[in-house]
């Protein structure tokens, strides 16, 4: 069956007025990030009659410490998400292949602390932290980032497990290989897209987590990316071009990553997954 | 290690609870090496905080060093009860406006963009899928800080600017964050533009899944685009509609940058949700235990609430098979 011309037009026409909804933002505020005043808000006729220009950036690049935030964020992001993506595999291999007493129960009583909303966890953590002596260590904030991320972690790779057919390591067990071999050369390969897109989740998470890295990280050489931007913010409010410059920067790895991978993407609810935070 | 680990309790047992606990405990030692660190990680981190959560709520707490933390009853409780200032039971309103002014919305959104971009004809699907789930993917601070900005105050503002010089709807340019309405509706219009694309997605996949013959099967009976939409589409994605609601109602309930990096819960306190008002009581006012004991009751609240639609969700079994 054909839908008619005018129904198509129509379709069109709503679909991408939805889409300048969602791309309009982003490039009012790259318009902005070319616009040079520092001093007052920029009216939108200026802002729509900026002269591209790369000076913001490379002020922004160069000041307060931008790129010692940028690789503080780099280097607490890649360890959370190896240690997550590892920690959450590892337990959620446990639960797909593995019969053992209490299973469901301890799946259930997981499952019932998913939706409890992060921030209700933040003063115990940092109580706990504190009294372990690792305020102002990485150390302490990927603790919190690895193990508090483990539920939502294996709530999304455990039925991806278990769709991996048994019959697959008959090979290994031939072989005389046990769990482990079974768990590095079948489960991980066999289930390389969820992981990945399970690794973008994180990645995201953890690069604009704010609350507990602001909590724990008290020195200001260790701070991470959201919060200097949110300082820099402060500072500098009126210098919107500069502002929304270093939130360009911060956006971009997230964004390109996404962009690339994201054909590849499986699905999942947004709540499962990535950092409780 | 196994079987001297073991052995006291299975001599003691009778013979058929013996075989039982001796096959527990070996399925135990099998698969403890995988899931021993991600259990105490998740014992001292996920479940710990939350009894130690409860514990500090009955406390005069305080991170001083030396500190006597004396127990002392309900008195965190009635603190936040007997606020003059009534915040907590503003930011319980405002919990439940922002779940019912934001849901009906996102929802409706969701499957309206999904089914249109869904259509047989249209083409760059995966275009405008990326698109669509662009805000998804970017940091809540940095839209809260464009949303700020889009939303400044005078015809600077873009919005102001549009709704005020372009379209004259309003009469004059409107301090968003100055006022309670203007604040709630600023705090829904970022949510809901932010969290869209995540329905739009989950309904474009299902939409994909819903086997193409028996709209061919339709076709032969004579059904129109409605009867199809209505018969076959809105019946077969019961089970998705059901996921994706109670997880908008759970994103809704859950406001926390949405408020913290728009309002900071003002003007005068009045735009708070219970997630904001915790995080200012303890880390800027440092009153550790009224902040818990606000916890708690969040904490219970969100309890109830994913319990039951855990319970109703079970016959549908969506959180199993959809995936």
């Amino acid at each position: 069956m054909r839908t008619s011309l005018i129904n198509q037009i129509i379709v069109y026409a709503i679909i991408i007025t939805g889409a300048l909804l969602f791309v309009f933002p982003f490039i009012y505020m790259i318009l902005t990030t070319f616009f040079l005043g520092t001093n007052t808000l920029p009216k939108p006729d200026q802002v729509f009659s900026v002269n591209i220009n790369f000076t913001n950036y490379i002020t922004v690049w160069n000041k307060n410490n931008f790129v010692n935030y940028f690789m503080n964020s780099v280097i607490v992001t890649s360890v959370a998400m190896v240690g997550s993506l590892l920690l959450g595999a590892l337990t959620a291999y446990g639960f797909a292949r593995f019969t053992f007493p209490g299973k469901e129960l301890i799946f259930r009583l997981f499952l019932l602390t998913i939706f409890i909303p992060g921030v209700i966890n933040i003063i115990p953590q940092f109580v706990i932290i504190k009294e372990m002596g690792l305020v102002n260590t990485y150390s302490g904030l990927w603790l919190v980032y690895i193990a508090g991320g483990v539920i939502g972690n294996v709530f999304f790779l455990r039925g991806f497990f278990e769709s991996i057919p048994k019959e697959l390591e008959e090979s290994v067990l031939i072989d005389g290989g046990g769990n482990w071999r079974i768990f590095w050369n079948i489960y991980l390969p066999q289930s390389l897209p969820a992981l990945g897109t399970l690794a973008i989740f994180i990645f995201q998470g953890t690069w604009e987590e704010y609350f507990l890295a602001l909590t724990l990280i008290k020195s200001e050489a260790l701070r991470t990316l959201p919060i200097a931007i949110l300082m820099f913010n402060d500072k500098y409010s009126t210098n919107y071009g500069q502002v929304f410059a270093a939130s360009v920067i911060a956006l971009l790895p997230v964004i390109l990553l996404y962009m690339t991978f994201q054909k590849k993407f499986v699905q999942s609810g947004y709540n499962e997954g990535g950092v409780k935070g | 290690m196994s079987s001297s680990f073991m052995s006291p309790e299975i001599r003691n047992a009778p013979h058929t609870r013996k075989s039982r606990l001796a096959i527990g405990l070996r399925q135990w030692m099998a698969v403890l090496p995988f899931v021993a660190l991600g259990f105490i990680g998740t014992a001292v981190f996920v479940l710990y905080p939350m009894v130690r959560n409860i514990m500090i709520s009955f406390q005069d707490f305080s991170i001083m060093p030396n500190a006597t933390n004396a127990w002392v009853g309900f008195d965190n409780y009635l603190k936040v009860f007997q606020d003059p200032n009534d915040r907590f039971f503003i930011a319980l309103r405002n919990t439940f406006l922002n779940v019912a002014a934001t849901v009906p919305v996102n929802w409706f959104l969701a499957v309206f963009f999904a089914v249109l971009i869904n259509a047989k004809f249209v083409k760059f699907k995966i275009a405008f899928r990326t698109i669509y789930y662009l805000p998804i993917v970017t940091s809540w601070i940095i839209i809260a800080l464009l949303f700020k900005y889009l939303f400044a105050d005078g015809d600077g503002g873009i919005i102001n600017f549009i709704l005020h010089k372009q379209l004259g709807i309003i009469s004059e340019p409107i301090s968003w964050r100055n006022h309670y309405w203007s604040a709630m509706v600023m705090i829904w219009l970022f949510h809901i533009w932010k969290t869209v694309g995540w329905g739009v997605v989950i309904y474009l996949a299902a939409l994909q899944g819903i086997p193409k013959d028996l709209y061919e099967a339709a076709d032969i009976d004579g059904a129109n685009v409605m009867q199809k939409f209505w018969r076959i589409t809105i019946p077969l994605l019961k089970p998705i509609t059901l996921f994706v609601v109670i997880n908008l109602i759970n994103g809704a309930f859950g406001f926390f940058p949405q408020v913290y990096f728009i309002t900071q819960g003002g003007p005068m306190n009045q735009t708070h949700v219970i997630p904001s008002l915790i995080y200012i009581e303890a880390f800027q006012n440092m009153k550790f235990g009224p902040a818990s004991a606000m916890g708690v009751m969040m904490g219970l609240l969100v309890f109830i609430l994913t319990y039951t639609q855990m319970k109703k969700s079970e016959d549908s079994a969506c959180f199993k098979e959809d995936r």
